[in-house]
This record gives C-alpha cells, structure tokens and sequence, in this order.
C-alpha cells in the first residue's frame, strides 16, 4: 500500500515529522517497507528560462541555447525540436548523473560550441518515456527553484505493508486513523452528506443471489452529461506517485477512492447497459470479456453484475469491456457496493485474477461507508466532469455488523504484560473507532464497522498495546519449572543425533537434501507411488516425495565429481516417504561412498570403495545407535538398487534395521553417476526403543588368567556364508569363546574346485583357571567336529 | 709367576680393547672368565700352592679378574651404545614426508544450528517436539485458525499432493506450526516446547527455497504473557548470536493463529555494506511470535480462559546464515563438498550453554 506524505496529511492534521511518522507506523504493525523521497534524487535539476534558441552554425537540427538558470546564464548546446527562446525547462548543470540513462553529465564541445549542461526531457529525468521533446514547466515555475518542487515530485512516497487483517489500513485514511489515535495528530474531517438527487436513476438494480450475503447491498446513481478526459494534475500527480496510470477522470476518481478511502466503485457507461442491473450468481458457460482485456470463462458460485444482455461485470473483482467508460462517455450509473469476502476470494483464485478491488472486498469493507463512498464519488464527479446526478438506487440494506466484546481490562497486563492504565485502555479504544459500555466488572466494547477483524477480547488486548507499544512491555524472565534442566530430547530424538556424530567422525560429510526428487529417480529407489507426486511442483525434477535418500546423494556425489572432486563419502539423517500417513515418513541415516577410498598416496594406495566398507558404516551407525550389532543377522537378499550379489541386510529378529552394499550398475547408469559406488541406509525407527532401565552397567569380571589363542583353517563349500561358520566357532562353548576372528579367506590353487577356506583366531579366556594343554586339545576337538556338523568343513590339512 | 700374571692381563685388556662387537668381547669373556676361562683355569690351580703364595697370588688373580670383568662391562657399554648409533643412522626416515589423509566428516549448518537451538531452549526447560511434513490440511491450517477462505492461505505457496477419493489434498506442511495442534491434541498443559524441522513453500528464487527448515516455540501455561515471550526470545538471541547487548524490538503484526502477534527484529548494521548484528540502530526481522490465538486454543481442546501461552517461529537457515556469514540459502542444499568442508563443523563440537555452542 503505497501512500504519499502529503497525500497522509490531506486526513491527518500533524506536526509530526516524516521520520517520527515512519517509526510510528512501524511500531503501529503497519510496517514501512521503504521510503523514496524523489526530491532528493532529482535535488540538483532546477527550473531554467530559455533566454535564447540560435540555429547551432554547424548542425542543422541543433540549438545553441542561452540559459537563465537564476544565479546566472549559462550555455548549452539542445537538439530538443521544442527548445526555444521564452519557454521554461528543467537544467541539468556539468557533474550530476542524468536519472533516466545514468550517465554523467560532463562539460562538452558539441561542433566546435560549447555546452555547459543540458535541457532534459521527462525520460531523462527518469519520469515516463517520454522523449520528443524537452520537459517544458509552467510559465510561472520561478527560475532557480528545485524542478522537483514545482512538478509536485518533492512529496515522499511510503510503501506501507499492511497485513491481511488490517483491510481498513488499505486506504490512505485508514493509516490516519491509526496514527491520530497513536497520538500523532488528529483526523480531519470528511465531507460525506448526500448530494441531492434530481432524478430517479433510470437504471435499477436487483438483487438475486441465491444467498443474500453474496451482495447484501448494492447502490447506484445515475449522472447524465458528464464530460470525461484527462483528470487534474493533482489527481494524475498523486495516482503515479503511488505508481498507478491515470486514465481518465471517471476511471481515475474510482482509484482514488480505492486507495484513498478504501472504498472500491465501478462506473459503467450507463447508454451501454441495457434495462436493469441483475446481482446474481454466474451460470456456468458465462464469459465476461473483462477490463484487462481478457475473457473469462465463469463458474457457478461467482457473483455477477448482469443486464438483458449477459454478464456485465464481476462484483468486486473486475468490470466489463462492454459497458467500460471511454472518453465519449456521457451517461454514467456508479456503483457502491458490498460483496462477499469469501466468494470474492475465491472467484479470483478460480480465474487467477488478482486486482485492486478484490484484494479489498476480500478482506472485508467497512459497511457504513458505502454511502459516503459514493456521495464523495458523486461529488468529485460532479467537480471533474460536471453531469447531474440521480437520487440513489438502493438494493439491500447495511448488514448487521454490531457485535459486543467483553473486555476485562486487566486482561492487557495478564496477556500483554502491558501495564496500561484502565483510564488509557478506554482512550486507545475510543480513538481507534471502539464504542466502550459498562457491563459490571468488564467493559463492553463494539469495534468500528471498518474492524471487521476485531472478534474477542484477545484482538482488543492487541489494540491497546500496540498503541500503547509494545516496546514499553517490560521482557520478563521465562523461569524454568525446575532447578535443572530436564533433558530437551526423548531418547530417540538424542540417538538420531548420536548417529549424525558418529557417521561424521567416520569421515562422511552430512549433506541436506531435498525431501522431493524427479519422480522417474523416486521410481528407482521403490518410490515414485501417485499418493507420494507433488500435484503442483516448482519443476518436473522435483515433483515426487522420496522413498529414499542415496538418489540424492548419488547425484550429489556425481556433480561433485564432475567439479573435480572425486572420492564423495556423503551423508544425510532425514526421511523418506512411504506413503502419505504419519506413519510413511520413516527416519532413516542413509550415506554413499563413491570412487576409491582415498586419493592416490605413498604411504597407502587405497582401494575403490567396497561393500565392506558400506557394511562397516551401517554397522557404525548402528553401534552408535545402541543397536546390539553383535546379535544382528546378514541376509543376502537386499532391494533392487543394489547389487544382487554385492549387498545384504542386516536384520534383528527378522527385521530389517539396515541395507548395504554396492549400487546395481544399471540404477548408477540411469542416475548418469560413474561407479564404483556403496551405499547404505539405517532405518532409525526400526531400531528397538532406547529403555528407561537401570544405568549401572552389568559387573565387570576381568579373569586372572591368560587368554590362549588358537588359529584353525577350515575348507568349507564357496557358497557357504561365512557367518554360519564363526557362528558355529563362537557356539562351540560360550563361557570360554571370547572372540573368533575371521582372518583369511582363500580360493583357488591347492583347493578341490567350489570350496574355499576359511582361516579364523579363537581366543579363549579362561574364568577360573588356567587352561592346559589337554584342555585346550580338547576344545579344539570339539571345535573341529562341531564347524564340521555345521557346516560340512574340514580342517585344512 | 707374576710377570706371567701381567703379561696374561696385558693379553686379556689388548683383545678387549679390540674387540670390535658384542659377539666379538662375549668370545673374549668366555676366553678369559668363562668355564673353561684362562684366568678360570688360573683360579683352579690355586689350591696346588703354599698358603702363603696362594693368599698373594689369588689377592694379584682377583684384582685382574675385576679388572678385566670392569674392562668388558666399560667396553660392553661402548660396543652397545655405538650399536645403537649405527641403528640409529640406518633407521633414519625423510619426517617430511606427508602422512596418510584421513578423510574429514563434518555436520551440516542447519544440524548443527538446530543442536545449538535445543541447547539454549533446553535450558529454558523446552522439550523437542516432531511431526509429520506431509500434513492434513486441518493441521497445517484449519486448526491453525486460517479457515479455507482466508487470504493469508494464498501467502503460504502451498505444495499439495493428489487430490483423493475423499476430495481431500494432503499438503506438505508450510510450516513447523502444525506440530503445535498434534501436540495440544495429544497433551495436557503445562507445555513447552520447540519444533525443529522441515518446512515447503513452492517458492524458489535467491532468497526463498521450496524447502527450508524453522523452528517452532510453544509455551502454554495459566500465566505465561507477552513480557515472557520478550524474555524467552531476548535470552534466546542473545544466546544464539553471542552478544551481550543484542537488542529485539518487538513489532505488532498479523499471524492467524497468534494474537496479539507481534515481529521481532534484532538490532544490525548495513554500514558499508555489511551486515553487522549488535547494537547499531538499524534493525533485521528475523521472527513471528504471538500470544496463541484462543481459537487455536479451542481447537486443541484447551480452555482459554484457563490456558494462555506463546508461540513463535524462525527460519533455521536465515539465522545460521546471519551467526556464520553464510551468504546464499541456495547452496545449504547444493551437497557442494567444498560448501559442506568450509561451513561444516567438526562432530566433536557438540554444542552445550555450559560448554560452549559452536566456536
């Protein structure tokens, strides 16, 4: 909302300065988003007298001008075809920056005459594209004096944001009300008492909405002979300024009352209805070629202005070209009227129609003011363009708008923390519009037709302390509840944030990515459900929720690579979307390594990126989760973006908690990513729940005794897992296994075909004495038979 | 006798003094002390003498056999530490030789800003509240007191998914409030809590992204007021950004669901340019706040006439971006490795108010 310091002034009677005016806007919520005060940037352009206008000796279509420019005359040298002597004009002198091109203005010799400054016209000065000439000034603009000041361009323009549920600050007035009850001035009065009628207005209006809040009031007059053209300068300087075209004075006396009163009008050219006006619903099939110059197909529910002939208008959003003013306009029929916010709203979002008018009537209008809107049209009609006018047509009636707040007015400390005086709660009240009863221990407060918004008394503690100012509540200490902080985190929230760690401490980078992907990605991963599409996305390479996180990263890694970094190990913690419930966002850690596992170095040539090096991560993850890793089952069955035989899933009790492995080379191939490439994901909320039990840990029992180690090589079938044998090691007697490692695997030569050997270290930790060697023999015995029974191993000989 | 005796030990300190290793002087141990040892012998062939000879030639013997046990040892140490001389010099490597890289994992801003929000609000006896982003549209806006209707639906670029058989959409939240009605559903006052999170609006230009992350603050008690929410917030800013004297100014605004509501900026320099936070006179907005709205109250099943609290939210990015100097929204979601090592933080930094946020 875009006013002018003078424009303010024309409603508010005040000393006030435009600083002290914009800091108090501000802390009224009516936030200034900028203030262009044109004269200071136009300061050095003063008005000039032409003293003369000689053909240039050198070029046919120049001048060499002499210049009164008060302080003395100067020469400069002018191709304008309007210069000559006798005319006033805006002077540029040598050294400032012409607005409209940028440039700066330097002394010159144009053909051998000297040129000491410029005549400039309305495009160089920045004002329109006007370019044909010269600007030329009044006969009385005073030689010397600031252009700026004479043109009117010397008045500040402010851009106010006014919030949705300030509708009545979307007129310049309603900004003076707010400021005169902040104590900023008073509010001048306005002239709104009926023009008389001298006529019935020929053109009568009806109102037939299905439903009578669609357009509870309508009122029309008739104006005969009016004369329309250009407005006023005045009028025109003050549209542009808030950045509108004048167009001509019926059109622009509209505007003005829109942004100056908020009260929206609509002029049809009265010999181009035909009959009667009819307010009704649109039937579906209507179109409307409207103001702008398009044609809208209507909907059902919108509310429309009709003749005999069809559908004239679109109340409270736009007009018709049909029976639109133009300047042979003679008979005109004003309307005033009030429409439905709802429908108004969503007509416009039906047709993507933005304008003026519904951006108010959406909001909500003040319903007293109808009247007085159009009275105050009608005489600047009447002013303009002369005419005389008909006594109005009403249809309808005001609606009810009176309601009653209770307010207890120490309800402005309890829930503002303002301390305001009760005497200054009813004065903030009274001069922002509201009527103040007493009604026992509460006032009974009825907010102004314009305060549509004001419902309870939480909206009335508002007003009292944003004029009274928030800056004056006092900041009190939120005091916690208890001496210590309890923990911000639920245990699962706080393993999330452990699992985050840990994966960095290992070296991945934590990534954050997007929640959505191109859908043919998502179909990659398991995803890309119609439930999961975004019906309206920013572009179709972000159109589907993801079912998982490694096609972001996978892309990420890739353009990391194509920039030169290569060897990505990235991760993310965040969801991915099953379905479209609560319960389809899972939180999962998900990570991709990709290329090698290092640079080429001396001391270690590195290796490209495994699947073991993904297990391990997915195994961190998990340790660091909390998870028992130790009693986790490895399936080789992993989903279809990995490698069937280079992947596996790490299960507790038959559920899944994590996948790893290598990417399936056809996924990375579609993806446009170069492998090698590991992923694995970690399914945060599948892990057991963090239990509230005991903190002390188990007694520690450290032996005595010497721990003996034993090295024992079996040759099993190729395809046996390797887990089912150390599984068999570490059952063979648990009191006394305290750890089998695996250290050799070998395939190949000195091995009958289809088998390989497994090389594995038992330690064994003896509780409560040592072990001798025909123990040990023993166990071994034991060992030997037991891999055999459960695997089909035999020690290699 | 005794000249044999000195030439024996002139014999035995002249192959000491030459032997050149450890190996070299045992064999001339062995040779002079050893079983069968020239000055052993000697000792063996005491008992055959007078006893007046015996006590002065075993007195001269065993003042050689410690002579020459002394001379070994003395030698020993010398063979030994010239030994470890030759290792060492046979062991020396090039020390300037660059050691293996280890890779570098490092937390993201936003990870990282959002620990440093749980750390401030968790002293402030805050909870971490979660929900889900793809939201009913009850949740994300009716609930919220802004009716289908309402024009400040049409400021919040909503993302929708399917429309489905029911003729409802489901909308990716477009904003952390949301999780305020989930949890009044859910819980009984007193709460506070803060929700950090993922938030959508099809929004995509230098300064808006269609995903960002906010934080979301509800306090609901019988007493909490504005004058708190000034408190909790001044606390909080001054916290985060670590100046003593950051001053908030607290602006009435407009928000559905708060009311009164109120912006809040925080004081800021632009001079020369730069974007300077402290006390200079010039302000930024970087927050919406409010005293929840009684209808939202109502929604949730609490009573406004008993129950009154705050709300507020706050852009995560925009305000790690202001804290670190981060210039650009786009590029927290560009997994740019360059980005990700220069903004990152190392995973030990956990922040903690009594140990520090980040450095």
């Amino acid at each position: 909302m875009k006013l002018t310091l003078r424009w303010l002034q024309e409603h508010l009677e005040t000393t006030a300065s435009l600083d002290e005016i914009v800091a108090r806007l501000v802390m009224l919520g009516l936030e200034v988003e900028s203030v262009v005060d044109r004269a200071k940037a136009l300061a050095p352009f003063t008005v000039a007298r032409v003293v003369s206008a000689e053909p240039h000796p050198d070029a046919d279509r120049l001048r060499v001008c002499v210049v009164d420019i008060g302080r003395e005359r100067v020469q400069v040298v002018c191709g304008a075809p309007n210069a000559r002597a006798g005319m006033k004009g805006v002077f540029a002198p040598v050294g400032t920056t012409i607005p409209g091109t940028g440039l700066l203005l330097k002394k010159g010799v144009i053909r051998g005459v000297e040129s000491n400054g410029m005549l400039v016209s309305e495009r160089e000065m920045g004002l329109s594209d006007e370019h044909t000439g010269i600007i030329e000034l009044p006969e009385d603009a005073p030689v010397g004096a600031p252009f700026a000041q004479v043109m009117g361009l010397d008045d500040p323009v402010l851009d106010v944001k006014v919030t949705p549920n300030r509708a009545d600050c979307l007129g310049v007035r309603g900004i003076a009300r707010d400021l005169a009850a902040a104590g900023l001035g008073t509010l001048k009065p306005l002239r709104t008492d009926p023009v008389p009628g001298e006529f019935k207005s020929p053109i009568g209006v009806h109102l037939a909405a299905m439903d009578e809040r669609a357009c509870p009031l309508f009122l029309g007059r008739y104006i005969r002979g009016v004369r329309n053209g250009p407005s006023p300068k005045w009028l025109q300087d003050r549209l542009r300024a808030i950045g509108l075209r004048p167009i001509s004075a019926l059109v622009d006396i509209t505007n003005l009352l829109t942004f100056d009163l908020n009260r929206p009008l609509h002029v049809f050219d009265a010999d181009k209805v035909d009959g009667d006006l009819v307010v009704r619903e649109a039937r579906k099939g209507e179109r409307l070629l409207a103001l702008n110059g398009k044609t809208y197909e209507l909907e059902e529910g919108m509310t429309v202005i009709a003749d005999s002939r069809g559908v004239e208008s679109l109340g409270g959003v736009i007009g018709g070209e049909a029976t639109g003013c133009t300047m042979e306009t003679t008979n005109v029929f004003l309307e005033a009227a009030l429409f439905d916010p709802v429908r108004t709203a969503l007509t416009g979002r039906q047709l993507n129609l933005q304008t003026d008018a519904r951006y108010r009537f959406e909001r909500g209008l003040d319903p007293e003011f109808v009247r007085p809107g159009l009275e105050i049209a009608t005489r600047l009609v009447l002013e303009l363009c002369g005419g005389t006018p008909s006594e109005v047509y009403t249809a309808g009636a005001v609606p009810e708008w009176r309601r009653t707040i209770a307010l207890r007015p120490d309800r402005v400390r309890t829930l503002a923390g303002a301390e305001v005086p009760e005497p200054e709660t009813r004065r903030i009240l009274a001069t922002l519009g509201f009527g103040i009863g007493e009604a026992g221990t509460h006032l009974a407060v009825t907010p102004p037709p314009w305060r549509g918004d004001v419902e309870g008394e939480a909206d009335l503690v508002e007003e009292v302390a944003r004029v009274w100012g928030y800056d004056r509540i006092p900041a009190v200490p939120l005091v916690r509840e208890t001496p210590l902080p309890k923990p911000a985190l639920s245990p699962a929230q706080r393993r999330v944030g452990t699992v985050r760690r840990a994966l960095a401490a290992r070296g991945l980078v934590e990534a954050v990515t997007f929640s959505f992907m191109p859908a043919g990605q998502a179909a990659l991963f398991g995803g890309g459900k119609p439930e999961l599409a975004i019906a309206n996305p920013i572009s179709s390479d972000l159109d589907a929720m993801r079912p998982s996180i490694l096609p972001n990263l996978l892309v990420a890694a890739q353009r990391n690579a194509d920039r030169g970094i290569p060897n990505a190990a990235l991760f993310e913690v965040g969801p991915q979307y099953e379905d479209d419930t609560p319960e389809g966002q899972r939180e999962v850690a998900a990570g991709v390594r990709v290329g090698r596992t290092g640079p080429k170095h001396w001391a270690d040539a590195g290796s490209p990126v495994d699947v073991f090096l993904a297990k391990a991560d997915a195994l961190a993850a998990l340790a660091a989760a909390g998870a028992p890793v130790d009693n986790l089952q490895v399936t080789a069955d992993p989903p279809a973006w990995y490698h069937p035989g280079r992947a596996g899933i790490l299960r507790l009790g038959g559920k899944k908690l994590a996948v790893f492995g290598e990417l399936h080379p056809a996924v990375l191939l579609k993806l446009d990513v170069k492998g090698p490439a590991v992923a694995f994901e970690v399914f945060l909320d599948a892990l057991p729940p963090v239990k509230a039990k005991t903190r002390a840990r188990p007694l520690l029992k450290m032996s005595p005794f010497q721990p003996v180690e034993r090295d024992f090589a079996f040759v099993v079938d190729a395809q046996l897992p390797a887990e089912n044998l150390l599984r068999a090691a570490r059952g063979v007697d648990r009191n006394l296994v305290a750890e089998v490692r695996l250290f050799d695997v070998y395939h190949g030569k000195g091995l009958p075909e289809g088998k390989k050997s497994l090389a594995i270290t038992v330690v064994l930790q003896p509780e409560t004495a040592t072990l001798t060697d025909e123990q040990i023999d023993a166990f071994s015995r034991k060992l030997v038979a037991q891999v055999a029974k459960a695997t089909g191993g035999e020690l290699r000989a | 006798m005794n000249d044999d005796l000195d030439k024996l030990r002139q014999d035995l300190l002249g192959q000491v003094r030459k032997a050149e290793s450890l190996e070299a002087l045992d064999e001339v141990r062995v040779g002079a002390l050893g079983k069968k040892g020239r000055l052993t012998q000697l000792m063996r062939t005491l008992g055959q003498l007078e006893p007046e000879a015996r006590k002065a030639f075993g007195a001269a013997l065993n003042r050689v056999k410690d002579e020459i046990a002394d001379a070994i040892e003395q030698a020993t140490g010398r063979l030994r530490a010239a030994e470890i001389e030759r290792r060492l010099e046979a062991e020396r490597v090039d020390v300037t030789l660059p050691v293996k890289p280890e890779p570098q994992g490092r937390i993201h801003p936003i990870s990282q800003a959002t620990d440093e929000l749980v750390a401030i609000f968790g002293e402030m006896g805050f909870e971490v509240a979660e929900g889900p982003h793809i939201e009913d549209d009850f949740y994300n806006f009716t609930a919220l007191n802004i009716p289908p209707e309402h024009p400040a639906r049409q400021e919040h670029d909503t993302f929708y998914l399917p429309e489905r058989r029911d003729r409802t959409r489901k909308v990716l939240r477009t904003h952390t409030s949301p999780v305020q009605i989930r949890t009044m559903l859910n819980r009984k006052p007193p709460l506070r809590i803060i929700v950090p999170g993922r938030t959508f609006r099809a929004d995509h230009d230098a300064t808006h992204s269609p995903m960002f992350h906010q934080v979301e603050g509800l306090v609901i008690d019988r007493s909490t007021h504005m004058g708190h929410l000034k408190g909790c917030l001044e606390e909080f800013c001054r916290a985060f950004f670590d100046i003593d004297d950051l001053p908030l100014r607290f602006r009435p605004s407009y928000f559905p669901f708060t009311e009164p509501s109120a912006e809040v900026d925080i004081g800021c320099s632009r001079a020369g340019g730069e974007l300077k936070l402290g006390n200079y006179g010039d302000w930024l907005e970087i927050l919406g706040s409010g005293m929840v709205h009684p209808k939202v109250l109502q929604n949730c099943g609490y009573d406004p006439a008993e129950y009154q609290g705050f709300a507020f939210g706050m852009g995560i990015e925009r305000i790690a971006m202001l804290k670190w100097g981060i210039p650009d929204l786009r590029t927290f979601y560009d997994s740019d490795l360059r980005w990700l090592r220069h903004y990152g933080f190392v995973p030990l930094e956990v922040p903690s108010m009594v140990g520090g946020l980040s450095r």
